[in-house]
């Protein structure tokens, strides 16, 4: 490295951005130090022999004159084990190390790396010497938290070669853990592997997706299902819960990785995750839901540029996770904040602006974020898949869609969440209005609903949604003629899609039972409520009155349903769906 | 000594361009001496090789290009701090204005500070009793939380911000908060109300108050806010204090932000507020909080007036985003005489699912706040009804809830200004209200909540 090192002098320095001359032969997106100070920044523009440079850390002090180093490497990330349970800031420092160095604020240029040098992990291997391995296939397994092996994986672009040496023990991470004879040589593998953050890890192919990724929220999993290897977006004005419903799917989603991103949001929201992930059950593991959480923070408050940078490091470690072929899921809060970071530095670049000041060219970014999600055929042998969900919650300004980050973001995503203020304000929670959301991959998961909740499940789906589409327009008339001008079949529609509201899509992400509910209950409890508004509508038609209907005894224990717990939840499932037929029979004799 | 240069080129609104220069620095503190021996303060926005360009805190009135001498000072600017800063009033640069003598430096701080690392971050969680009902039971504040005030021009939030800052303790202690005060770009009657009112109860001598008004140097306000945290930080962390931080009006600071973002013409974002806006206010806004293994807090009350009380405006827009919640007053409230005019059903904090409850309150809060809302809101779906149909077209059910909304905003929100009412009193008014109501709407309180609290023979049953 130390041959093709490149040092400039600053000739400019505004903010965040740090223009160098004499930079002639550095590359694009090389990290550089900058300063006396050696503060971590990325070349993002070059111009002859000047570069422009995004600098992580705060500039102030920093002037003309003073010396920038190139490294000659990209910014990266280190992967290996012991990414599970840590928190880093944007550039991949782990933040627990950066207070055991500097306290309890962060000051500049300090370095740490994002792997642990010193810690022992036991490393078993499952290929033996003399068998032939290439890129992606695994060498052996690292037991990283109680709930994930972690995979050791042939880098990808390493050569193809037969294994020499490969033993059982324990390494740190940068030990060579394994030897491969290649045409080129012996390669080491060790643990800790680099990849660049800009680049897409590689994979054999994409595949379409086929299974949802289960959450635990009614509103999500029946109405707008993300699939596994799926992206959506959950735009919303402030307060109108993103953060929660962020919350819920990187607690509740049946993923096997979670990797969290909270990028420029609250310093205690983060604090919040790291005291409550590790006190949180995984209902599908039984352990706490820290050992499958990877934790990136760069708060509102951190530089600017090593936020525009979180988003790439989340998403590397992601995908390196997948490549492991897991299920991973990713969560990105907020993508706004990622855009706005964009734009300071592209307005210091003094390029063009597209509109509303944000450069034009950031549907393409965002585009390429994304695209890095998806269910994919994994390089190496054995055909394995693995799936990276991403899910972006946008703040657009004073809650207005046409903004350009929701709208490039709605051109890419296939599931949006639209938050609304208005379900916010009546405290109907997650407030994702059903009238305007969307999932693109409600048909092509059918097949997998009806096969394994309920061969009826998508059509109630659709009667649910018929409902609550024809309150709608029927609110509309009370609103002009009030309630009077309505008849008996109206107003019992009325009443189920307001059951359907209060005791469906309602849920409480702060109830001990609510929080989550499985694919039975939620299939249960649609079923109980269509049940009795077939059976409300039968016995209209034989002339008993409605208001008998609505004082029906089952209706407290349909609104009741979702704080049933899950165990008890089959029995009682049977002893409403009787009941309503009793009434029903007991009302027409 | 520093060189100095005489090699002003450009003068443009709060900003000069200084040529020929060497050895300049980013966010460099400079010193501005104009021809008749003023001295005036400015920090580098942008170094070049051999060209700044400098924001002047004190505006360029009076300048001119040929006498006035610039100096660099090789450091950013600092603010001197010693415990003996309590009860001193400062002006928005940090000089004393209260007759006393300059503060003998324990240490200088920079004022931009740093971010506080979230690994370092305690939670939220300790319940502050500022005695008013409306923000007690209903949006809790706690210690380290960051809790705006949106209102409008012509209501009462000098009032209310006085007031928590007169009243506020935290339950089970008696120690009182040091408040750091900030005034930007207010006029001088609102910033006197203040002293008055903290001078009269004696919480000045636990107070630190920076004072940038109205007639004041616009861009100054930048660093008054900033001069006010560094200080709270000190306090806090390192002297181991509770802080309140009060800071008004917010509006006039994302002002004088636009006014250098337009001199210095930047691409504009949203009305003609720089693209930056939301990093900027979160480098003050996220400088509230509480840290792992030390005594103190700092929680933010800022306070800001929102144009045309349009809470989609840029500025309560991004504030809302980066702070934990708002109180939002109503001039409907105001109008029908309710002090203070909160308006509960679109003011939130959101820390405080954490701070009430048994050990920290009590152990119904929750289920009041949840059922008093709930209720308040049905009743005044019912006054907007009756609004359009006419009252007598309410079911007596509505009307019962009309009632009851109208009471609940009579003795509940409202309230005298200096009546500070216990948590315990807030809840009781709460349960006497609801006890106006039939217990079978009443759907979120527990029965063990109602066997203990409803007060006894007034909750009628069901009605027909």
């Amino acid at each position: 490295m130390a041959e093709n090192q490149i040092t400039g002098r600053i000739t400019k320095v505004s903010g965040p951005l740090v223009v160098a001359s004499g930079m002639a032969g550095c590359r694009m997106f090389d990290v550089v130090r900058v300063g006396d100070n050696n503060l971590i920044g990325e070349v993002i523009e070059l111009k002859d022999d000047t570069a422009s440079i995004q600098v992580y850390e705060e500039t102030s002090g920093v002037g003309p004159g003073e010396p920038v180093v190139s490294t000659g490497v990209p910014l990266s990330v280190e992967l290996g084990p012991g990414l599970i349970g840590s928190i880093f800031d944007g550039i991949q420092r782990p933040l627990d190390v950066l207070a055991d160095m500097a306290g309890d604020f962060i000051s500049r240029g300090l370095e740490a790396p994002g792997l642990d040098r010193e810690k022992k992990w036991h490393f078993v291997p499952s290929v033996e010497v003399g068998q032939a391995v290439s890129s992606g296939d695994i060498i052996g397994n690292v037991q990283e938290s109680p709930v994930v092996v972690h995979k050791v994986l042939v880098p990808p672009g390493a050569a193809k070669g037969t294994v020499k040496s490969i033993s059982e023990g324990e390494f740190t991470v940068t030990d060579a853990v394994c030897v491969l004879e290649t045409g080129q040589g012996d390669y080491e593998i060790t643990l800790l592997q680099r990849w660049p953050v800009r680049m897409p890890r590689p994979v054999k192919g994409k595949l379409p997706p086929s299974e949802p990724l289960i959450t635990g929220q009614r509103i999500i999993d029946s109405f707008f299902p993300i699939a596994k290897g799926g992206t959506a977006c959950v735009p919303g004005p402030f307060g109108s819960g993103k953060t929660v419903i962020q919350h819920q799917l990187a607690k509740w989603a049946n993923a096997e990785i979670i990797v969290y991103i909270g990028c420029g949001e609250r310093g205690n929201e983060m604090t919040d995750v790291l005291l409550e992930f590790p006190e949180l059950i995984d209902p599908g593991t039984g352990r706490p839901l820290m050992e499958r959480t990877i934790l990136v923070a760069n708060t509102s408050n951190m530089p600017v540029a090593a936020r525009e940078a979180s988003i790439y490091t989340g998403i590397t470690i992601a995908e390196y996770y997948r490549d492991m072929g897991y299920d991973v899921a990713l969560m990105a809060d907020s993508t706004s904040r990622w855009a706005e970071a964009l734009r300071e530095i592209s307005g210091r670049l003094e390029e063009m602006p597209g509109e509303e000041g944000y450069p034009a060219y950031l549907g393409s970014r965002l585009s390429e974020f994304y695209e890095r999600a998806g269910k994919a055929q994994l390089i190496g042998s054995g055909g394995r898949c693995g799936a990276l969900s991403a899910i972006g919650a946008v703040s657009p300004p004073g809650g207005d869609l046409s903004e350009p980050v929701t709208q490039s973001t709605l051109r890419i995503v296939k599931v949006f969440w639209g938050l609304d203020d208005r379900l916010a304000a009546r405290k109907h929670f997650p407030a994702i209005n059903w009238l305007n959301s969307y999932s693109l991959y409600a048909d092509r998961l059918d097949p997998y609903f009806r096969e394994t909740v309920g061969r009826d499940f998508p059509d109630m789906r659709d009667e649910a949604m018929a409902i609550l589409q024809e309150e709608d327009e029927l609110l509309e008339i009370v609103r002009l003629v009030g309630l009077d001008s309505l008849s008996d079949r109206q107003r019992m529609i009325l009443e189920t899609a307001k059951s359907l509201r209060e005791d469906f899509l309602y849920q409480s992400a702060f109830h001990e039972i609510d929080t989550y509910c499985s694919q039975e209950k939620q299939y249960g409890i649609l079923k109980i409520i269509l049940d009795f508004h077939h059976t409300g509508m039968g016995l209209l038609e034989k002339g008993v009155k409605l208001e008998t209907i609505l004082e029906m005894k089952i209706r407290e224990r349909i609104a009741r349903a979702r704080v049933v717990p899950e165990d008890q939840w089959p029995k009682e499932f049977e002893s409403i769906v009787a009941a309503v037929r009793d009434e029903s029979r007991y009302e027409t004799r | 000594m520093p060189l100095e240069y005489t090699t002003i080129t450009q003068v443009s609104g709060p900003l000069i361009v200084v040529e020929q220069v060497s050895e300049v620095h980013f966010d460099e503190l400079v010193e501005i001496e104009t021809g008749d021996g003023q001295v005036r303060r400015g920090r580098v926005l942008e170094a070049a090789e051999g060209t700044a360009l400098v924001q002047l805190f004190e505006g360029t009135s009076g300048l001119d290009v040929r006498s006035s001498k610039v100096r660099f000072l090789g450091r950013v600017l600092e603010i001197p701090v010693s415990p003996d800063i309590l009860g001193r009033v400062f002006d928005g640069a940090g000089n004393p204005i209260d007759g006393g003598p300059r503060i003998i430096p324990d240490k200088r701080l920079d004022i931009s500070g740093n971010p506080i690392n979230p690994f370092a971050r305690a939670y939220p969680s300790e319940f502050i009793q500022t005695g008013i009902s409306s923000i007690d039971c209903m949006n809790p504040l706690v210690r380290g939380q960051k809790l705006p005030i949106f209102s409008g021009a012509g209501l009462p939030h000098a009032q209310i911000a006085a007031q928590i800052a007169r009243q506020a303790t935290v339950l089970g202690t008696k120690d009182p908060f040091a408040v750091v005060f900030g005034a930007l770009g207010i006029t001088f009657e609102e910033a006197d109300y203040f002293l008055t009112s903290f001078r009269a109860t004696g919480a000045l001598d636990r107070a630190v108050v920076f004072t940038n008004l109205a007639n004041d140097p616009v861009i100054e306000r930048i660093a008054t806010p900033r001069m006010a945290l560094t200080v709270a930080e000190y306090l806090a962390f390192e002297l181991g204090m509770h802080v309140l931080v009060i800071l008004t009006d917010m509006t006039n600071y994302a002002e004088a932000l636009r006014e250098v973002s337009a001199a210095r013409k930047e691409v504009p974002g949203r009305r003609g507020y720089p693209g930056y806006m939301y990093t900027d206010l979160a480098s003050i806004y996220e400088r509230a909080g509480r840290i792992h293994g030390k005594p103190g807090s700092i929680t933010q009350i800022p306070i800001l007036t929102m144009p045309e009380d349009d809470k989609t405006h840029p500025i309560p827009d991004l504030t809302g985003y980066i702070t934990e919640g708002q109180i939002i007053l109503s001039r409907e409230l105001h109008r029908s005489g309710i002090y203070p005019p909160v308006d509960i059903s679109v003011s939130l904090s959101r820390l405080k699912d954490k701070g009430i409850g048994a050990g920290k309150t009590r152990e119904d809060h929750a289920d009041v706040l949840n059922q008093l809302s709930d209720v308040y809101d049905r009743g005044k779906e019912a006054r907007e009804l009756a609004v359009i149909l006419g009252e007598a077209a309410l079911t007596e059910n509505d009307k019962i809830f009309l009632r009851f909304a109208d009471e609940f905003e009579k003795t509940f929100i409202n309230q005298g200004a200096n009546e500070n009412r216990t948590i315990e009193q807030t809840l009781d008014i709460g349960w006497h209200l609801m006890s106006l109501l039939p217990q079978i709407e009443l759907k979120r309180l527990s029965q063990a909540n109602i066997d203990k609290y409803m007060p006894r023979g007034k909750a009628p049953e069901k009605t027909s």
